[in-house]
């Protein structure tokens, strides 16, 4: 077991024949991940990659059996790819898309929340489970199969994450970005509850930053909830100005409970062990996991 | 991006968003001109001056040297000509724009709307935003209009009122009704308040704020409803739809250097400490620069090269963060995925040998795909760089550059 993702998923690439698309499918592949073709309107009908090209996502998912999509689509289309994929009964889509308009992505999570699937990210790095499927745009051999989930909001610090828990003698069950945007599909809360309720992870690593109040609301929940791991949190911007955008489009401290400080506060009140240095996650999480 | 009072309230009035109306000069002798204008339009002679900046408490805030408020109203052409002088050219401090203040190069010469008639005036507050939790657009609204709203959400949180949109549909009518009713507000100034939110929520939508912000919303003594104060952010991932925006944007009110950074397609933010640093990923640049601080230093920057990272962007990184004459000491932190560290070290070279006499110690951290090659590049360039891989020792190289 996992979430989100197996080595049963089968994938489709939404943008298939892109430069981004082909080097992340040609990626994807490599590592192992079950790739069965990808869609590009009016290039239906070719190869790509040694896999079929479809028009629709719905041509597609007839054709393969495709349960999962991964998005590279630019931004101001990329809301309509989320919603074709989602009418198609696509299960898991994966938008890596960065830079879409907020209006956009209101309308798409109100279109979503009436349809059985559920939508990573955008502007995440994706989803991988090790040694079963990478569905996302990360380095794969970084990610060693173990027992330690990991939900964050960006991407190469993801991959620092990662490298400290390998280092420290542990592995992850699967890894999911959930991307720096102010409206994303999924929340931290959602991923923690699949964590929690899967029997193959045994701690989680929560790594967020400023802006908005998903991690606090997680850790709430996660103290009022029946289900109890190790959680070990951090939370980047501890040095950041108000009022300034930090790169991702979501990163920026727009009230009281937005800053990292009093993030980090609630989250300790909630039971998540929580590091001040980015450096100290994969220790942290050995000591954990030792007891 | 941020728009000014002036060119905000000049997109509203397309929409037929009713606005205290008035002309942004740039000169004494075109304030002069604006004064009569207004006067003659409104006949009468009560005008009120603001100065155009990108920042709020401009009615506190005093320029510099002087008692001289950022708004304030003038009865006759020769208060207009004194006032215009004492602004124009001259540096605002307001709560917002930090103790440098900035310059003033626009004002705006507008009506006066506290005109007395048959009703009272009466100041409220309005705007329109995301709500994240929601992931919904919100209307936040208050009878306690004309101050600054976080002080009234921290004082009298009861008095803040909120109407959650459903994107699908839009703004419905029960709700505008809901509001003018929370408000208090009857007859002409009722049927005012229903016109000025439908128009007002269709332009927030049309030209894709990010944030809109009418404080003081206002009530005149003849019952209409108009926009005294606007605050207008534009969602930065939407403006590639709306081209004509664009020149509305003005770099004088940002720092310079962020403007450059902005040419070579990176990143960047400038902070008030010393020691400099350059990051692929955002994520992972904001905890670099808390790992910093733990370190003993301050970050002077934020600065996110983005997942390339090749000799040019490094470059380009170094170019900008040397311009700061605060930086102590440059930390480099490359997660090197797909991008191989190796490859990375050698773009660091050659960039640091381009450059030349960087004067500041450089201490270089890849980890990922390649890192003990890329060290040992480093190692052997025999420039004064140091190398880490693991981010606890690049911490440890921070504290010691900097003690």
């Amino acid at each position: 077991m996992s979430i989100l993702l197996n080595k049963n998923s089968k994938v489709i690439v939404q943008g298939f024949t892109g430069s981004e698309g082909t080097f992340h499918a040609q990626q994807m592949i490599e590592y192992g991940t079950n790739v069965v073709g990808g869609v590009t309107p009016s290039k239906g009908g070719y190869k790509h990659l040694d896999r079929p090209v479809f028009n629709t996502v719905s041509d597609a998912v007839q054709e393969t059996g495709a349960d999962v999509s991964i998005i590279f689509v630019p931004p101001l289309f990329a809301a309509d790819a989320i919603m074709e994929a989602a009418d198609a009964h696509i299960k898991l889509i994966i938008c890596i898309t960065e830079g879409i308009p907020v209006r956009d992505m209101v309308l798409v999570k109100k279109y979503l929340n009436s349809r059985a699937c559920t939508l990573i990210g955008p502007n995440c790095p994706g989803v991988i489970t090790p040694d079963e499927a990478k569905v996302g745009i990360m380095p794969g051999f970084i990610f060693k199969k173990g027992r330690i989930g990991l939900i964050s909001k960006s991407g190469t610090l993801t991959y620092e994450a990662t490298d400290q828990i390998v280092k420290a003698g542990l592995g992850i069950s699967t890894a999911v970005g959930i991307g720096g945007d102010p409206v994303i599909g999924t929340t931290t809360k959602e991923v923690l509850n699949l964590f929690l309720n899967d029997p193959d992870t045994d701690a989680v690593v929560m790594i967020g930053e400023i802006g908005g109040n998903m991690e606090i609301e997680a850790a709430r929940w996660f103290k009022t909830g029946g289900i109890k791991k190790p959680i070990v949190g951090f939370i980047a911007g501890q040095t950041a100005p108000p009022g300034r955008r930090m790169g991702h489009a979501g990163a920026i401290i727009g009230g009281a409970e937005d800053t990292a400080r009093v993030k980090m506060k609630i989250m300790s009140e909630c039971g998540v062990s929580i590091v001040e240095s980015p450096a100290d996650i994969g220790k942290k999480i050995a000591s954990l996991c030792k007891k | 991006m941020n728009l000014h009072e002036y060119q905000a309230k000049e997109l509203l009035k397309k929409y037929n968003v009713a606005v205290q109306d008035g002309i942004a000069v740039e000169d004494v002798k075109s304030a002069d001109d604006a004064y009569r204008h207004i006067k003659n339009k409104t006949n009468n002679p009560f005008v009120v001056i603001k100065a155009q900046i990108h920042a709020g408490g401009r009615g506190k805030g005093r320029f510099v040297g002087t008692d001289v408020p950022g708004v304030k109203v003038v009865k006759n052409i020769d208060e207009a000509t004194r006032l215009a002088k004492d602004m124009l050219g001259n540096v605002l401090v307001t709560k917002q724009t930090g103790k440098d203040g900035k310059r003033v190069n626009k004002i705006f010469i507008a009506e006066d709307m506290y005109y007395k008639g048959i009703s009272d005036i009466k100041e409220y507050y309005l705007s329109i935003l995301l709500d994240r939790s929601t992931s919904q657009y919100v209307i936040v609204y208050s009878q306690q209009g004309g101050m600054d709203i976080e002080e009234v959400s921290a004082n009298q949180p009861d008095k803040i009122l909120k109407e959650y949109i459903d994107p699908t549909v839009g703004l419905q009518p029960f709700q505008i009704r809901r509001m003018a009713f929370a408000l208090g507000l009857t007859s002409d100034a009722f049927k005012s308040f229903q016109k000025f939110v439908t128009n007002l929520y269709n332009a927030f939508i049309d030209i894709d704020c990010a944030m809109l912000e009418i404080n003081p919303l206002f009530k005149t003594s003849d019952n209409k409803i108009v926009a005294v104060d606007c605050k207008m952010n534009i969602d930065d991932n939407a403006l590639t739809r709306h081209p004509e925006l664009l020149n509305l944007r003005d770099t004088n009110e940002e720092d310079p250097t962020e403007v450059e950074a902005g040419q070579y397609n990176l990143n960047y933010v400038k902070l008030e400490g010393n020691v400099g640093c350059m990051v692929n990923g955002a994520g992972l640049a904001m905890a670099t620069m808390d790992m910093i601080k733990l370190s003993g230093g301050d970050p002077a920057n934020f600065l996110d090269i983005g997942g390339g990272a090749n000799a040019q962007t490094v470059e380009a990184g170094f170019k900008i963060i040397l311009k700061d004459p605060h930086v102590r000491a440059i930390l480099i932190n490359i997660f090197g995925g797909i991008v191989r560290c190796d490859r990375v070290a050698t773009g660091i070279i050659e960039a640091y040998k381009k450059l030349g006499n960087i004067s500041v110690p450089i201490i270089v951290r890849l980890q990922g795909t390649n890192a003990e090659e890329a060290k040992k590049i480093i190692q052997d360039s025999g420039l004064k760089v140091t190398s880490a891989i693991l981010l606890s020792e690049a911490s440890q190289l921070v504290r010691q550059a900097i003690s």
